[in-house]
């Protein structure tokens, strides 16, 4: 019993790595393209996985000092994603 | 509740918070394998919801059973809520800009029922423009700028 936590950390350490690996992946698809819509989904996605990884770095330390930056994130990435969709138009979407 | 059972009931909740943000990892994993190698715009926001809903869920479930404080769990049960509130009204936006511009690749659709409110769009092969009346040759599309990548 005196090793589960040790192991719980862990396992948390790994999926913080998991997820720096799928922000990479979606790095690549914010880079590539092609179309502005496409990125405009990599970047809500990637807002999406700094959230989690927040919330991962908060349980894994038990500090909840991020907890609020959590949710300001969250709204944050809500209005720019739709302000940014309303700009991204037929044809000048490059 | 004596202290080794408070104790047992700490590393069991933090077990099960584990567990949930390693579910929901995976699926922000998955989700962008897929985000990577789907074709358009359309199936790439299939891939993207999982991480913005049901992973962000289940992260944000796992840390509220690992921090256990009263203003934790409701800010995070508010991020919850404004996840599951906001990504539909940006999904919305998101499909219907695809759907107007070049965001869909035709020939993977089986249907495609708003192809009559697409104003100015290119129409299928089946189906000519009625301001467009020379069309010789119906098996060869007018090209479809835009799409660029053969993935």
């Amino acid at each position: 019993m005196s090793t589960l936590p040790a192991l719980l950390d862990a396992v948390l350490v790994v999926s913080l790595v998991l997820l720096g690996i799928s922000a990479v992946l979606v790095v690549v698809r914010l880079l590539r393209g092609p179309t502005g819509l496409d990125r405009l989904v990599a970047l809500d996605v990637l807002v999406a996985e700094f959230l989690c990884g927040l919330v991962a770095y908060a349980a894994l330390t038990g500090d909840s000092a991020l907890v609020p930056v959590v949710v300001a994130i969250s709204l944050v990435g809500f209005l720019g994603s739709t302000t940014v969709a309303r700009f991204v138009r037929r044809g000048t979407d490059r | 509740m004596s202290p080794g059972s408070r104790e047992g009931l700490a590393v069991t909740l933090d077990a099960i918070g584990t567990v949930a943000i390693v579910a929901g990892v995976l699926l922000t994993l998955v989700a962008s394998i897929g985000l990577l190698s789907l074709p358009d715009v359309l199936s790439r926001m299939h891939a993207a919801t999982k991480p913005q809903v049901v992973g962000l869920l289940l992260v944000v479930i796992g840390g509220a059973l690992h921090l256990r404080t009263s203003v934790d769990v409701w800010m995070l049960v508010l991020v919850g809520a404004f996840q599951l509130v906001t990504a539909p009204v940006t999904a919305h936006v998101v499909g219907r800009l695809a759907h107007r511009g070049d965001g869909v690749r035709r020939d993977l659709l089986y249907v495609d029922e708003l192809v009559d409110t697409r104003d100015g769009a290119d129409p299928g092969p089946d189906r000519p423009e009625p301001d467009e009346p020379d069309v010789e040759d119906p098996d060869v599309p007018a090209p479809r700028g835009g799409w660029t990548e053969g993935s």
